[in-house]
């Protein structure tokens, strides 16, 4: 490593300030930290610190992701090997199908999203930031994997620069960047993001495609038969399938058991909160214990459990609620925050089938209230130590 | 005897270098020195010149906005030196000592009969009232300002602190004669907080309020103890002194002169023997901390020493350093200042985390032998929920902090500015992913609450 060390010190100098490279500092030194941890040493206040730092973290929660994307590589090809009709397809033929195709999907959010966080780093002179490694791995994971590479770049520069960068970089953003970019392409290319065909790969093409081959996902079958004020009719197999996660759905939110592996990570590691995560799971839970008792139409009667492997519910409390920065900030909060998105989310699915998948929007509108939640806690705070006061004299 | 108070929040970091229970006994050396910059807010206005003889008691400095606030050499000389810095600062005052001391004798009212002022004034006089400290803030006190209370910690918490019951083990007179010295200054109560279960000379002294706690760093933080006994509102002050200085304050009643001697730990774990030893304030950081007594380091690596310890102290230089007036530990910890190829990715058995992503929680009695290094770059804050483990206290740290950034004096009034000073916020600032420097934002922000509110 010595070498590479001399080699690394030898080049610095060309990225210094009045260096040849200049404009290329933050990406040299994010590059430079990234190989070695730097040599800086504690100036004021304590002397030695924690090892932990955001690289580990970033890099903790990339592999907490893992099973879930391999899984949904594999999926993919399971997916689309069905609707092919070759149903005897291997596992290394599905998962490499799946490779194939979701692979582009990562690199183009990676290269975009990377690109606008490096450039922002040089233009404000900080370091980059390491929040990126995350968002770039959860946008290709809620996408549909036929989804056009532009628009995943398009959906990334949207959510990285007007999500983040503009608020003050990772850290300061009040939007989850990788749901919003999940939202800028819901909103600005409905017909590729929802729907029943866009789940499979190949299945909007319709070449070859096995004939009534339907590809819709538990979410759509509830969300159709609520429209039509009908029976439900599962195409997808039955909850231990959702669970295990052979059905369609975006790329990486499908398999329950996959991200609940990813889920026992993050509490292991301490990096996720589990009071948001627990809360989620309870407001989903309990909200739809609550429409079994109003029971008003055959969405409303499914089991309350349903919904927790149905759709992108178990991603989005593992993945997204979970997230820092843009949920509630006090513990108190975090209750509250968690169990106000597992409830909207059911409530939005049941309520208007026109939305069916709730959980995104649920965590949006949250983060957009997290701070209200918070500024009541900490009020509750001060009145406390107020109080306090009044009594100690 | 009394309650105990369980603290659940904090965090014990085990390092290497324990001092042992041994004593050394350090004669006079070459100079010893006043600091001003131990002192915070104040500005040193001399009252000595270069060549003038001293006696140990005789005022060198005074604070030019409390001119009452004298400060005074620990031993007899000759004034050697006035070190300045930039803008001619001063950085130390030196004083030379001669090889027969001689003090300053000063009228010693009797104690049972006292009153506050006469107590007040002989320690302005004899230079011991820098002792006594005030929260809010953590700078000198007001000797105008009545306290609700006087605080001082029995037991220091923080990485290897020195055990109080052994520095102190000799002078259970001069404690209790220092703390009926502080109990003439309240119209309140003298708490003394003790580690619970600890048996020794802190035990046994009278006419306080003994307070017991139990759990990890920072229960031993004055702060926190009085956080839990009688938290501090706006416009009340509590006072706080060191416990070894309590015992200096009783010497001054018991024999009408400044006896300075001291009692600090050698820790960390580049001393060869880390142990005790018996100094005189002031001296010189080189009379302790001796190259031959540390480690060898390898690849030309370099030793800091610290003035205090590592959490809170602060650096000083091995050649040309003092000892802090409020120090009771130097520590000595090996310079981080290497590359560490693919750090963030390693397994680091040798390094410290609280987070279960490395597996310091797998080895718990393990003792580290921690270097300087950051571990990372500055970054925003983005974990939250952390702080609030390691700071037993009612306030939210980050809120606290995000106040302070932002300039919000209302706000930090409300989320608890009166109740810290920096070493409360150590262990937050020790586990920030995010490596920032809490303890200087906290300072930042009681600077600007002292220059907004007077």
């Amino acid at each position: 490593m010595k070498g590479l060390r001399h080699f690394v010190d030898k080049i610095k100098p060309n990225f210094e300030k009045g260096g040849k490279f200049e404009k290329l500092h933050s990406s040299f030194d994010a590059f430079e930290t990234f190989l070695f941890v730097p040599n800086h040493v504690t100036r004021t206040g304590c002397h030695v610190r924690d090892c932990i730092d955001l690289k580990r973290m970033m890099i903790v929660v990339v592999m907490a992701l893992l099973p879930a994307l391999l899984f949904g590589m594999y999926n993919t090809g399971l997916q689309h090997f069905r609707a092919v009709g070759m149903a005897d397809a291997s596992l290394m033929q599905c998962f490499g199908f799946g490779l194939w195709k979701v692979l582009p999907i990562i690199i183009v959010s990676y290269v975009v999203g990377l690109g606008i966080e490096f450039i922002s780093a040089q233009i404000r002179h900080h370091e980059v930031n390491e929040g990126f490694l995350v968002s770039g791995m959860l946008i290709p994971m809620v996408m549909p994997v036929d989804v056009p590479l532009w628009m995943v770049a398009v959906a990334t520069a949207f959510a990285v620069i007007i999500g983040k960068e503009v608020f003050g970089g990772t850290g300061m953003n009040v939007f989850n960047p990788a749901l919003l970019a999940r939202a800028f392409i819901f909103f600005a290319y409905t017909p590729y993001i929802s729907g029943e065909k866009i789940w499979i790969a190949g299945l909007t093409k319709g070449e070859g495609i096995v004939d009534g081959f339907s590809g819709a996902t538990p979410l759509s079958d509830a969300a159709s038969a609520a429209l039509t004020h009908s029976e439900i009719h599962w195409t997808m197999g039955g909850p231990w399938d959702w669970f295990i996660g052979t059905i369609p759905g975006c790329i990486g939110e499908t398999s329950t058991l996959a991200i609940l592996i990813g889920a026992a990570i993050l509490l292991w590691t301490g990096i996720a909160s589990w009071r948001v995560m627990l809360s989620v799971f309870a407001g989903g839970y309990l909200m739809g214990l609550l429409f079994n008792l109003i029971g008003a139409n055959a969405y409303m009667e499914i089991p309350a459990y349903y919904h927790l492997l149905m759709g992108g519910f178990a991603f989005g409390a593992v993945f997204m609620a979970t997230d820092p920065v843009t949920g509630s900030q006090t513990n108190t909060g975090k209750w509250i925050y968690g169990f106000l998105i597992g409830s909207l989310a059911v409530l939005i699915r049941v309520i208007n089938p026109g939305y069916p998948e709730g959980m995104m929007l649920s965590i949006l509108f949250m983060n957009a209230v997290a701070p209200l939640i918070d500024y009541y806690v900490v009020q509750a705070n001060m009145n406390r130590r107020a109080r306090r006061v009044k009594v100690a004299q | 005897m009394s309650q105990v108070i369980k603290l659940k929040k904090g965090l014990d970091i085990k390092l290497q270098g324990e001092a042992r229970k041994e004593l050394t006994q350090l004669p006079l050396v070459h100079a010893y020195a006043l600091t001003p910059d131990d002192f915070k807010g104040v500005t040193p206005k001399l009252l000595v010149r270069v060549d003038d003889v001293v006696k140990a008691g005789s005022p060198l400095f005074y604070d030019k906005y409390h001119p009452q606030v004298l400060f005074t050499s620990p031993v007899s000389g000759k004034v050697s030196a006035i070190n300045r810095g930039e803008k001619r600062k001063i950085l130390s005052v030196v004083v030379t000592p001669e090889a027969e001391q001689v003090y300053e004798t000063f009228d010693v009212p009797a104690l049972a009969k006292a009153t506050s002022s006469e107590v007040t004034e002989l320690l302005l006089k004899a230079g011991l009232w820098p002792m006594i400290l005030q929260r809010p803030y953590g700078i000198i006190a007001n000797p105008e300002q009545a306290p609700k209370a006087i605080f001082v910690s029995g037991f220091d918490s923080a990485p290897l602190a020195p055990d109080f019951n052994f520095v102190l083990a000799e002078e259970a007179e001069s404690l209790n004669a220092g703390f009926a010295a502080l109990a003439k200054l309240t119209e309140g109560k003298v708490y003394l907080g003790i580690e619970a279960g600890s048996q020794g000379v802190l035990n046994q002294i009278q006419g306080v309020e003994i307070r017991q706690f139990e759990g990890p760093h920072p229960s031993g933080n004055v702060g926190v103890q009085i956080h839990h006994v009688c938290p501090i509102a706006k416009g009340e002050t509590v006072w706080t002194v060191d416990v070894q200085q309590v015992a200096v304050i009783g010497r001054l009643f018991l024999h009408g002169r400044v006896e300075m001697q001291k009692i600090i730990a050698l820790t960390g774990s580049e001393t060869k023997v880390p142990h005790y030893f018996n100094v005189m304030a002031g001296c010189p950081i080189s009379s302790i901390v001796r190259q031959a007594d540390l480690r060898p380091q390898t690849d030309g690596g370099t030793v800091r020493v610290i003035n205090g310890n590592v959490l809170t102290g602060k650096r000083v230089d091995q050649k040309e350093g003092f000892l802090g007036f409020y120090n009771d530990q130097i520590t000595v910890i090996p310079e981080g200042d290497r590359y560490e190829f693919l750090g963030w990715g390693m397994p680091r058995l040798n390094k410290f985390s609280v987070s279960r992503s490395y597996f310091s929680w797998l080895m718990p009695g393990k003792r580290y032998r921690l270097d300087t290094n950051l571990n990372g770059g500055v970054r925003a804050y983005v974990v939250t929920g952390l702080y609030d483990k390691y700071l037993p206290m009612d306030i939210y740290p980050l809120y606290l902090i995000k106040a302070i950034l932002a300039g919000d004096i209302d706000k930090m009034e409300q989320l608890g500015i009166y109740e810290v000073i920096e070493e409360d916020l150590a262990l937050c600032e020790f586990v920030d992913p995010s490596k920032t420097e809490m303890q200087s934002i906290i300072r930042q922000g009681i600077d600007l609450m002292i220059k907004e509110l007077n």
